[in-house]
This record gives structure tokens, C-alpha cells and sequence, in this order.
């Protein structure tokens, strides 16, 4: 074979194997799937809006498959009630699945709390779901990688791969996480992840009637959800764990917990 | 529809709705027997590292002991898992940020090393009896299968000559000396587990992993040493009715003076694991309310109010107290040590579950209460295997597994032949 022949052979073997090559790139379905530099799904609760009417937690059950009888939930809303005596008060009873219908405060195995009007100072609503932390700890402390955060922020939790062993719902320190009573693996909020990315709102925030919860994406300044957190006086939840978390909050009172 | 923790949790005041008690007996069953494997291999090695002579009888003890615990740390995990068929995703696909999936890269690590150290150990014993099976002019069949798993475990070593009895030496040596750190950061994890998990103000301490590893030493010694006098106690009982007929076998007398010279020497670092463990134990609990941080208020009344007696009375008066003065009291006999050594063991068990069940008494709002209620009958699965059945089913296992193991690796061997 000629010199100039063998060259020729070479450089068309070469460019005929790498054409395949390139074209059999790694491909992370994660990425693929949610890879979006300009996407950062944040949540705003407006703890002014909410009146404790529930509809959230139910209809968050609904969407997410959460049997509506089961004593946890990926939502829920908590009351509290500061007395003159500078006493706070709260409670979730079942989550505020039904709302909140009694005028007393439930306090477990203690029995309920009786509270007249003339003693109340303040009392407000706060719903929580999962924050979405920018650092989330149940990321950091599943041992076989079942909960991962994707590209657009949100933490999803893979149900064919966790093992159970409830590493991630002591890790969580807003209480976010339980295990699903069917599926018998760690379950939380995720935004609605099968809805957002459909251009939906979550279920929650639809059911509110007040418009107490809205989604937004951080990464778009015109996002009105980003423009009330940009402008105004918002909180987040627990900051001092550096998780940083993405649920804000407008009229974030310091007696939530 | 119940959610996992709803059996055995009661609530208490201001408890957020997904909050329970997530991780109940088998938890605590966990570093407890995690801490026992460590405990055991320390004591073992202080013979075979640190050359302590007067341990030589118990180090094999411990040794044989420690590896039938060894798969036994693991079984309150994968009972305790929602997923138990899944647990080996733990080895096979790590998460490496995990505390867990660490762990299960030390346990394997350590199972190698023990492992490695037992054949080492018995090499010569494997040889010489299947040398004397394959020998014998007639064999049953039991012994033949005898002579087939002798010969197979000595992986076709069968040299047993002065100089490869010494090699074998050399190589415990390394191994002993290897497999103590691995087996205190075997049990450091476990505490680390705890330790790091910032969303839990009892639990978040670095010393968390310190006070493990101290108080899984005392455990381990604790049990070796119960285990030991047991043990000599049924070969004293033996020893009684074959005497009359052979005088190969050592006579009770002989029995008696070994069991109490082990027994004594041991006490002695069980003393002194015991002071350090204590001591860490108090520190940190007086770091915490010396600091009092925001968390103090609520830990204070779980420590000094809910959980008083299960940590002041039970811990440390009946599990460290009493067994430190038992111990320390001069004239020590056998039966003194035993009730101690059973003392120490229940004042581990009790400082596991008052770091597992009472860090999760108190809610993450830091204004309610959670109460841990054992299931003792087991009418499910889940109250079964998070239960006061399953916790026996762990405790139980281990000795099962030495009676097995007992046969392979005799633990009174050289004993006995001389």
C-alpha cells in the first residue's frame, strides 16, 4: 500500500469512528429532562392571604396520590395564637386537612386549649411545604443517592431507588419529609414537579382561594413571584441550618418555628 | 392509613404533623451491637497487639466472639429499612456525602480484617485436624465432611512448620494492629451518624463519635467478660462429671484459677474504658447547658424532667455507678464481676436509647413532646420487626452464631490440647 493511500484509509477510518462517537454522548436524564440555566423554581407564601381553610393540604393529597386519611402530608398549615400574657400557642391538627373547625387549640395527649378572645393578641396562619433548600441536607445524608436535587433546583426523590432507612426525614430540620404509607419509601414535596414543568402552577397554590402560595422562577427578573422577593421585606424559614432555603415568606412572624 | 412511626408515637403539645419516631428499637439496637463487634476485636487486641499476656485466653474468646456479632450489626439495619430488599444499593451504588454509605465501606473493611485475622489464627488448628481426619484408617461420614471443610480452610496453606507458625504470628500482629482503628472508626460512624445530623439538637455534638467509641469498648469487654465466665462456668460444670473418667481435660481447680485471673485482668480496662466514657458522657452534657443555646430550654426538660430516670437513675446510677463501685471494691470475685459486667451492659444499652429515643422526644418546633411506646406484641410486620420481637431476634442471634462458630473455631483450643 502506498503511503498516501494508508493516510487516506486512516483519516476516513478516523472521521468514520468518531462521527458515531460523538454522536453516543453520556446523556443524564436529569439534565436533559431539566437542565435550564434560567430556571430556579422558588415558592412565596403570603401568611397575610391565608384564613387556615385547608383546600391546599387536600388538594395536594389528591395530585401527589397521598391517601386523604393519612396523619402526614407534603403541606400543611399551622395556627398560632399569642396570648396577652406573651404565651404562643400553635398547632396543625391532621395537618389542617379539614381546616381549622375547632376555636380550640389541639395539643395531642395533653387535650385541647380553650382560649378566650378578649386574651388573643395576634393570631395568624402560616402554611409550609418543602423548601427546596438551595443546600438541602437530605441530599447530603441519603446513603445511595434516592434523593437528588435537579438542575432547576427542586429535590425529588426517587421511589424505585430509596431503601427506607429514614436518614433524610432526621436530616430535615423543617419536618418536611415522612414515609408514604403505600409505597413504603421517604416522600416530600416536590413542587409539583410533573405540573410545573408543564407550565402549571402547583396544586396547592391553585386551591388556595386567596392566593396565598405562588411559584415562580428565580432566574427571571420579570417573574412577579421574583419581583415580591427582590422588592419586599420576605423571610425564610429556619436560615441558621445554611440550607438555604427557597420557600419566602411575606410577614414571616419570628414566634414560627 | 397509618405512615410509618404512627404505631409506636404519641404526641405531645405543638408536634409538626409529618413528625414521629422515625428511628425506634432497632436503631438503638444498631450501635449497640455495632459498639459490642468493636468492643470485642479492642479487647482481643490487647493481647495479640499490645502483648498483655495475662488476656492471652479471653483475646481468642473475644476474637471468635466478635466475628459472630459482626453480621449482626447489620441485621438491625435491614429491619429496621422500609426497603430491606434493597439495602445493598448501600454497598453497591454509595452515596458518598452519606454517613450510612460510609459505613458500609468501614464494616466490610473490618469484615476482612477479622475475617483475615481468625484464619491466621486457627490455620495450624485447621491443618492439624484435617491432617488427623485424613489419617484415620476408617471415617464416617460426618467426619469425612469434617476432614472436606477442615481442608478447605486452609486455603491449601498446609504448611505448619516453626517458620510459617511465626509468619502466621507476624501477620495477627499486623492485622490486630491494623483492625483497631478500623474497628473504632467502625463504631466512630455510627456515632458520626448521629453526630451529624444538625437538624437534631441532642444529637449534633462532635463528640458524639468520641463518647461511641468509649462506651462501645466498655460494652465489648463487658460482654467478652460475661460471656467468658459463662462459658468456663459450663466447661467447670463438664469438668466435674468427666474428671473421673480422663485426666487429659483441665481439672476445675485449674478452671477456676484461669476464669479468675482473666476475669480480673479484664475488669481492670473495663474500668478504665469505663471512666473515659463516663466522663465524655457528663462533659457533654454539661458543655450543653453551660452554653445553653437556643435548643437548651428543650433539652433540658427532656434530660432533667421526661427522660430522668432512664438517664439518671438507669444509666448512669444502675449502668455505671453501681458496676464502677461492684468493680472497684477490692477482692473481686467472679460472681461480682459478672453482675457488674451485666450492669455495664444494661447502662450501654440504656445511654443507645436514650440518645436514639430521646433525641427524638422533643419536636423540631422545640414546643412539643414525642413518647416512644415499644410494640411488645408483634401483630404486623412492622411491629414485629420494629418491635420488642424483632430487638430479641438481634440480641439472640449472635450467641446462636458463636455456638456455630465454636465448632470451627474452638476458642479453648490450646488449652485443651496441653
Amino acid at each position: 500500500m502506498k503511503r498516501r493511500d494508508f493516510l487516506r484509509s486512516t483519516v476516513i477510518a478516523v472521521a468514520g469512528t468518531s462521527l458515531p462517537l460523538t454522536s453516543m454522548t453520556w446523556i443524564d436524564p436529569r439534565e436533559a429532562f431539566a437542565a435550564n440555566p434560567d430556571l430556579r423554581w422558588i415558592f412565596l407564601v403570603d401568611t397575610h392571604k391565608c384564613v387556615g381553610c385547608g383546600f391546599c393540604v387536600k388538594a395536594c393529597k389528591y395530585e401527589n396520590d397521598i391517601p386523604q386519611e393519612t396523619n402526614a402530608t407534603r403541606t400543611w398549615v399551622e395556627r398560632y395564637v399569642i396570648t396577652r400574657d406573651g404565651e404562643v400557642h400553635a398547632d396543625s391538627p391532621r395537618g389542617a386537612h379539614e381546616g381549622f373547625t375547632q376555636r380550640a387549640i389541639d395539643r395531642g395527649t395533653v387535650g385541647p386549649l380553650e382560649i378566650a378572645d378578649e386574651d388573643i393578641v395576634q393570631a395568624f396562619f402560616v402554611p409550609k411545604l418543602c423548601n427546596q433548600c438551595d443546600h438541602p441536607s437530605c441530599v447530603q445524608v441519603c446513603p445511595v443517592g434516592a434523593t437528588y436535587k435537579a438542575p432547576d433546583g427542586v429535590v425529588l426523590v426517587d421511589r424505585s431507588w430509596c431503601i427506607g432507612c429514614g436518614y433524610c426525614v432526621m436530616g430535615c430540620p423543617y419536618g418536611v419529609r415522612f414515609f408514604h404509607p403505600v409505597h413504603h419509601v421517604a416522600e416530600k414535596c416536590n413542587f409539583c414537579y410533573h405540573r410545573i414543568h408543564k407550565g402549571e402552577s402547583t396544586a396547592c397554590a391553585v386551591a388556595c382561594p386567596f392566593g396565598a402560595r405562588k411559584i415562580g422562577n428565580m432566574k427571571d427578573p420579570d417573574d412577579p413571584v421574583t419581583k415580591t422577593v427582590m422588592s419586599q421585606r420576605v423571610g425564610v424559614l429556619k436560615d441558621g441550618f445554611g440550607t438555604d432555603p427557597q420557600v419566602y415568606y411575606i410577614g414571616l412572624n419570628m414566634e414560627v418555628r | 392509613m397509618v405512615v410509618h412511626g404512627e404505631l409506636w408515637t404519641a404526641k405531645e403539645l405543638f408536634v409538626l404533623p409529618n413528625e414521629f419516631i422515625y428511628w425506634s428499637i432497632q436503631i438503638v439496637m444498631y450501635p449497640f451491637m455495632t459498639g459490642l463487634v468493636a468492643g470485642a476485636f479492642v479487647l482481643s487486641s490487647l493481647y495479640h497487639v499490645f502483648g498483655f499476656k495475662q488476656l492471652k485466653d479471653i483475646a481468642r474468646f473475644s476474637l471468635v466472639f466478635s466475628f459472630a456479632l459482626l453480621p449482626v450489626a447489620m441485621l438491625p439495619l435491614m429491619l429496621h429499612l422500609s426497603q430491606p430488599l434493597r439495602g445493598s444499593h448501600v454497598m453497591m451504588t454509595p452515596h458518598f456525602t452519606s454517613a450510612i454509605s460510609a459505613f458500609g465501606v468501614v464494616f466490610l473493611t473490618y469484615a476482612c480484617i477479622v475475617g483475615s485475622e481468625l484464619w491466621f489464627v486457627y490455620r495450624e488448628h485447621f491443618v492439624e485436624t484435617a491432617t488427623a481426619l485424613k489419617n484415620k484408617p476408617v471415617r464416617s461420614s460426618g467426619e469425612n465432611l469434617r476432614m472436606k471443610l477442615f481442608s478447605l480452610l486452609t486455603l491449601g496453606a498446609w504448611d505448619i512448620s516453626p517458620a510459617a507458625l511465626e509468619k502466621d504470628h507476624k501477620a495477627v500482629t499486623v492485622l490486630s494492629a491494623v483492625g483497631i482503628p478500623v474497628a473504632c472508626f467502625l463504631h466512630g460512624y455510627a456515632g458520626f451518624i448521629f453526630g451529624s445530623v444538625k437538624a437534631n439538637a441532642l444529637w449534633m455534638t462532635p463528640l458524639m463519635p468520641v463518647i461511641f467509641i468509649c462506651s462501645a469498648v466498655v460494652s465489648g469487654i463487658a460482654l467478652c467478660i460475661l460471656c467468658y465466665i459463662v462459658t468456663m462456668e459450663i466447661r467447670k460444670f463438664l469438668a466435674g462429671r468427666r474428671n473421673a473418667k480422663s485426666a487429659d481435660i483441665p481439672s476445675i481447680e485449674q478452671l477456676k484459677g484461669a476464669q479468675a485471673q482473666e476475669v480480673r485482668m479484664s475488669s481492670r480496662y473495663l474500668l478504665i474504658f469505663m471512666i473515659l466514657a463516663v466522663t465524655l458522657e457528663l462533659l457533654d452534657m454539661i458543655f450543653r447547658g453551660y452554653t445553653a443555646v437556643k435548643s437548651w430550654d428543650i433539652l433540658r426538660s427532656v434530660i432533667y424532667d421526661r427522660d430522668f430516670m432512664q438517664i439518671f437513675v438507669l444509666q448512669f446510677g444502675i449502668g455505671n455507678f453501681v458496676p464502677f463501685v461492684l468493680l472497684l471494691l477490692p477482692g473481686l470475685t467472679v460472681r461480682r464481676a459478672a453482675l457488674a459486667c451485666t450492669l455495664v451492659l444494661f447502662g450501654v444499652f440504656m445511654m443507645r436509647w436514650n440518645v436514639v429515643i430521646g433525641g427524638q422526644a422533643f419536636s423540631l418546633t422545640f414546643a412539643g413532646f414525642m413518647h416512644y411506646h415499644l410494640p411488645i406484641i408483634p401483630d404486623s410486620w412492622e411491629t414485629f420487626r420494629e418491635g420488642l420481637a424483632g430487638a430479641l431476634l438481634v440480641a439472640v442471634t449472635p450467641f446462636v452464631l458463636f455456638y456455630f462458630l465454636n465448632k470451627i473455631f474452638p476458642v479453648f483450643l490450646e488449652e485443651e490440647t496441653n
